[in-house]
């Protein structure tokens, strides 16, 4: 099936429900397969149980990433070839990464305190998780902002595609300012080899929470094209009201 | 006179006349500094070491404080609509009108910071080092905000939105601004680096500003 097929939304909601129980269950399943071998993933010699915090964080980090990569797609899906799920995919997307942002943000923040003796450093890699989630927050915001989803899509695509432009720059500034004012924090995930007994555990989590991901981008889709169907009804409905 | 000029000239006319913002960034810049010391407290020395973080901050603050007139106004006046579909791109109207908005605001901000600058014991021979950033950073900041200022018009009431968009993406600039200023108060790093990169975010935003506000209006007003 090609993707221009699922531009019929009864066509793409018919897939979606024939798929979720499925990828509902395979996130069920990666998560008990991920879970268990975390748990029973050796402790650091150094950090102890805290390493644990890394099977939640990693993920989470690298999906808050991923949602912005998403929402790009769907942005030139938008504007370029105004593919009609396209904004419903972005506005979709946008709460889930910045979901999974706080949580990379949390996690690594009650990782820092056993560790570094602090909750919240300026190191470059969590400023600039913060400045992306400030940004996801922004486009959470216009969403409800505006109340023609149409017009919307559109313009919130320019907005996304200027931040897919700008987040590295951000991201390059911010290392480098903060390789300015201080030496590297300690770096225990940076270019230490992590032996198989850490590093399949946390490829499983990353599968399973990538899974998780999509089962909810799908969900919120399609509750999406379920709510604009509705609003759709209400303004017909009191149309005929009216007239 | 080409259309391109005769737009950059009625702009600034508006922006010096009754009803238009031109000084008002900097009077608030002047009151945001004003407030700093009553924050931090009297001590000139750790005034003098803060003095360009707060002045990058004042003139980042103050130039966001008239962005979402920039076409409001021409929107409610119908102005805007002549401007999408007169024979002028409207890329370049836009950078024109980013052009005229950074000479009412922006270049005065830079002219008065030396001013600030003494009131915050920064260092004589720093004050020019702090304008010349600015001058160089402050066109980034107006050109970003073109986009900020586009959204807000496509939303009809996006006032308060425009900040929690716009600042978020100014971080590198205001970054290697105060980065590039204080490399010339204290010496030790050097001044080339931070600065070339200022120059060169706001170049990059010269061109992207412009492209990414006119699509954000031609699909927000559709």
């Amino acid at each position: 099936m090609a993707i221009i097929d699922l531009a019929n939304p009864t066509r793409f909601l018919r897939l979606v429900d024939r798929v979720l129980p499925w990828l509902a269950a395979a996130t069920l399943l990666a998560f008990a397969v991920g879970l268990a071998q975390a748990m029973n993933a050796p402790d650091d010699y150094q950090q102890g149980a805290t390493v644990k915090i890394m099977f939640l964080h990693v993920p989470s980090a690298w999906l808050g990433m991923m949602g912005w990569s998403l929402m790009s797609v769907a942005a030139l899906g938008t504007l370029v070839w105004r593919h009609p799920l396209a904004d419903v995919a972005g506005k979709a997307a946008a709460p889930l990464g910045a979901a999974f942002t706080f949580i990379c943000l949390v996690t690594g923040s009650l990782w820092g305190r056993p560790t570094w003796g602090t909750y919240w450093q300026w190191d470059g890699r969590m400023t600039s998780t913060l400045i992306l989630f400030l940004i996801y927050l922004g486009v959470v915001a216009l969403w409800r902002a505006f109340d023609d989803p149409g017009r919307a899509g559109r313009v919130i695509a320019v907005f996304t595609l200027v931040g897919a432009l700008d987040i590295p720059v951000v991201k390059y500034s911010v290392d480098w300012w903060n390789t300015l004012h201080q030496p590297a924090s300690i770096s225990l995930m940076g270019d230490e080899h992590m032996p198989p007994s850490m590093l399949i555990p946390l490829l499983v989590m990353t599968f399973a929470f990538t899974l998780l991901f999509v089962t909810l981008h799908l969900v919120r889709m399609r509750t999406e094209i379920g709510r604009r169907r509705l609003t759709t009804l209400e303004r017909q409905a009191a149309a005929r009201l009216a007239g | 006179m080409t259309g391109f000029a005769a737009l950059l000239v009625r702009d600034m006319r508006i922006a010096v006349r009754v009803g238009g913002g031109a000084l008002m960034g900097a009077l608030f810049f002047l009151i945001v500094v004003t407030m700093m010391p009553f924050a931090v407290g009297p001590d000139l020395n750790l005034l003098a070491r803060i003095g360009p973080a707060i002045l990058w901050l004042g003139a980042l603050l103050a130039s966001l404080l008239a962005l979402d007139r920039l076409f409001s106004t021409d929107y409610e006046d119908g102005s805007l609509d002549l401007l999408m579909m007169g024979r002028m791109p409207l890329e370049l109207a836009i950078a024109g009108k980013g052009l005229a908005h950074w000479l009412t605001t922006g270049l005065p901000l830079v002219i008065i910071s030396p001013v600030l600058g003494l009131m915050l014991n920064v260092e004589l021979k720093a004050l020019g080092a702090v304008a010349l950033t600015l001058a160089a950073g402050t066109p980034a900041l107006t050109f970003i905000g073109l986009i900020g200022a586009a959204l807000s018009v496509a939303l009809r009431r996006g006032g308060l939105l425009l900040a929690v968009l716009v600042l978020p993406l100014t971080v590198p600039v205001l970054i290697f601004g105060v980065a590039a200023a204080n490399a010339a108060i204290a010496g030790g790093a050097p001044f080339g680096p931070p600065f070339t990169i200022l120059c060169a975010l706001s170049l990059a935003s010269l061109v992207v500003g412009p492209f990414a506000a006119a699509a954000a209006l031609r699909y927000g007003l559709e």
